[in-house]
């Protein structure tokens, strides 16, 4: 008779009870570090947000008094970020049309695709590793060694395999029929690409490789001995063939350095750096979302 | 319209174009090609540059923890226990973790919208640069556990993994700001896979009379088991390749230790503590690491892709 009704104390529904509030307390813990993480930042670096912070130099360690701005490490991101993605994107993008527009899945394309992933999985430290070999350690670079461009060339290799599966994997969800109808009219290969495909696959493509982009904005480990860092203004063109700061290895350094001053800064950097590349995520999600509901109706 | 049509007639695509198309196809070629090329390129040169340290230590150099720039003797297996260490046991709390996580958020405890708004915030985690998360372990999670740490070492102290004096940044920060760091990975690829799980596997289970949580292991759990092994493996290869938080939290020591609780060493720490300042058979001692770290990361991503391929889900 009671057996149709929900009984409580049955060992199964117990069961139930218990290992849905650990797989709530699991969820409680995964979000944890996060809110933590962004109330630190959002407190500690949003305090030092002042207009000098952002015109100054910074000050060398020691100086207890004053840490100084962050100028050159802005500047010098915003500078190898540009350089990465001038290197990446043409790279990228042409591999991508390569292997969704070319390829008839053959066994180059499917080695091309394997070695995307392999790429995407090697560590990004070796990156740097292989810049400093090949480029800061030959002096290759008109005989510069540590430069902002070989810190650029580090880090377009950690963006590259973004940007080519962002491009294969957008240009695939072209319905056939628009190259079909391109082609029938008499358009050649690269002007149906050029014309047809490639606008129609447009902000897949762009939303991946911003998304790439702000990825590659904070990665430290390849810029830490290929670009260095450095204190000064960048001036002119020819500051590329030297060391040059970037926000991320500010942080790193200032971070690990004992002065109140120094740490104060990092946390100060901390907050751009987390601000942009959080805004940037949340705002292509939004547009992904978006896009979605439009394709639907 | 008359004057179109002739126009239509007499457009002829110019001799050119063809050039041009050719011209199009062999140029992304070429640039699809570059990705082989780099990675060839790496592992070629990371091999050569190791290769003064290779013909002098030989396979020994994995095996002995002596690395001492001024008597010129070098062995890594300092850096590489604690790079398998840190990555494993970090697993190891990640898998339970990011597996119930996603349970949690697959299955329909709570509204859409809660469950939605912790999947994004389990993948904004993923985007935050782990040089943001060394900062934020050294500040404020450091502190947090010390009490902790303390405790442990004076009721497991007797056990090797917790034999020594907690000061500071040691190898069990490391291990938790991995976990932070491998979450969103597992958690997510781990979702994926239990959203592909058909319904009507779900159904066959209540409708013999399984509760929920015993549909969840013994059908939906299983179901969606391959997938999760690959994110895991994922999660290892970056784990093990990971640099800047764990430099900046593990102390960077490379005397060997048992003991979680002191300083240690990964090779990606390693690296980016010395590479800036050595020279001579140092720099070829660090190649030959890299080389390590390398081959590691390649052999657990080529062995994910392989999984993922064999076992993908066919439903």
């Amino acid at each position: 008779m009671n057996s149709l009704y929900y009984q409580k104390r049955l060992s199964r529904n117990i069961g139930d009870k218990f290992f849905t509030s650990l797989s709530a307390i699991c969820a409680l813990i995964a979000i944890l570090p996060l809110i933590s993480l962004v109330t630190y930042i959002l407190i500690k670096g949003g305090a030092q947000i002042t207009p000098e912070l952002f015109t100054l130099e910074p000050n060398p360690p020691g100086d207890d008094l004053d840490a100084g701005g962050i100028n050159p490490a802005l500047i010098g991101t915003l500078i190898i970020t540009t350089i990465a993605s001038a290197i990446a994107i043409p790279v990228g993008v042409g591999g991508g049309i390569y292997l969704a527009e070319y390829s008839k899945g053959g066994a180059f394309s499917r080695f091309i695709r394997f070695g995307v992933n392999v790429l995407a999985g090697v560590p990004s430290i070796i990156a740097g590793v292989f810049i400093y070999a090949l480029i800061v350690s030959t002096k290759i670079l008109f005989g510069s060694m540590y430069s902002g461009l070989a810190g650029g060339m580090a880090l377009s290799i950690l963006m590259l395999p973004t940007v080519i599966k962002t491009t294969d994997e957008g240009l695939k969800l072209v319905p056939n029929e628009l190259r079909y109808a391109s082609l029938g009219v008499g358009a050649s290969m690269y002007t149906t690409i050029l014309k047809v495909t490639l606008p129609s696959a447009f902000r897949s493509i762009a939303t991946g490789v911003v998304l790439g982009i702000a990825r590659a904005a904070g990665e430290t480990a390849p810029l830490i001995f290929t670009a260095l860092f450095s204190y000064y203004y960048i001036t002119g063109f020819g500051d590329l063939f030297y060391e040059m700061g970037s926000l991320a290895v500010l942080i790193y350094n200032f971070a690990l350095e004992p002065y109140d001053a120094q740490n104060k800064l990092a946390w100060a950097a901390s907050f751009i750096l987390v601000l942009s590349i959080l805004s940037v995520n949340i705002f292509s999600r939004i547009l992904a979302a978006f896009t979605e509901k439009t394709k639907r109706v | 319209m008359e004057e179109k049509l002739t126009l239509f007639k007499n457009r002829k695509r110019f001799g050119i174009e063809k050039h041009i198309d050719i011209i199009f196809k062999n140029t992304a070629l070429v640039l699809s090609s570059f990705v082989a090329i780099i990675l060839l390129g790496i592992i070629l040169v990371v091999f050569f540059q190791s290769f003064e340290s290779f013909s002098r230590y030989g396979l020994k150099f994995l095996v002995t923890s002596e690395w001492n720039p001024v008597k010129d003797e070098y062995g890594a297996f300092t850096a590489i226990y604690g790079t398998l260490v840190t990555s494993f046991l970090s697993l190891l709390i990640t898998i339970p973790l990011g597996v119930g996580t996603a349970i949690f958020i697959t299955e329909d405890f709570v509204p859409k919208v809660v469950r939605e708004t912790i999947g994004s915030f389990v993948e904004l985690l993923a985007a935050i640069p782990s040089v943001v998360l060394g900062l934020w372990a050294i500040f404020v999670m450091e502190p947090f556990f010390r009490a902790f740490f303390v405790f442990l070492h004076n009721f497991y102290g007797w056990m090797p993994l917790f034999s020594t004096e907690p000061t500071g940044r040691n190898s069990l920060l490391a291990i938790l700001i991995l976990v932070v760091m491998l979450l969103p990975i597992v958690t997510s690829i781990a979702r994926d896979s239990l959203n592909q799980v058909p319904k009507k596997l779900r159904n066959a289970a209540y409708g013999i009379g399984a509760s929920r949580w015993k549909t969840i292991f013994s059908v939906i759990l299983p179901a969606a088991l391959s997938g999760i092994m690959a994110g895991v493996l994922l999660a290892l290869g970056r784990a093990m390749g990971e640099t800047m938080a764990v430099t900046m939290i593990i102390g960077n020591s490379n005397t060997f230790s048992w003991s979680l609780l002191s300083p240690g060493y990964t090779i990606s720490s390693m690296l980016a503590n010395q590479f800036g300042e050595a020279d001579g058979s140092q720099v070829s001692s660090l190649f030959y690491s890299a080389f390590v770290l390398m081959i590691l990361s390649l052999v657990v991503n080529i062995f994910a892709q392989w999984l993922v391929k064999k076992f993908s889900l066919k439903y």
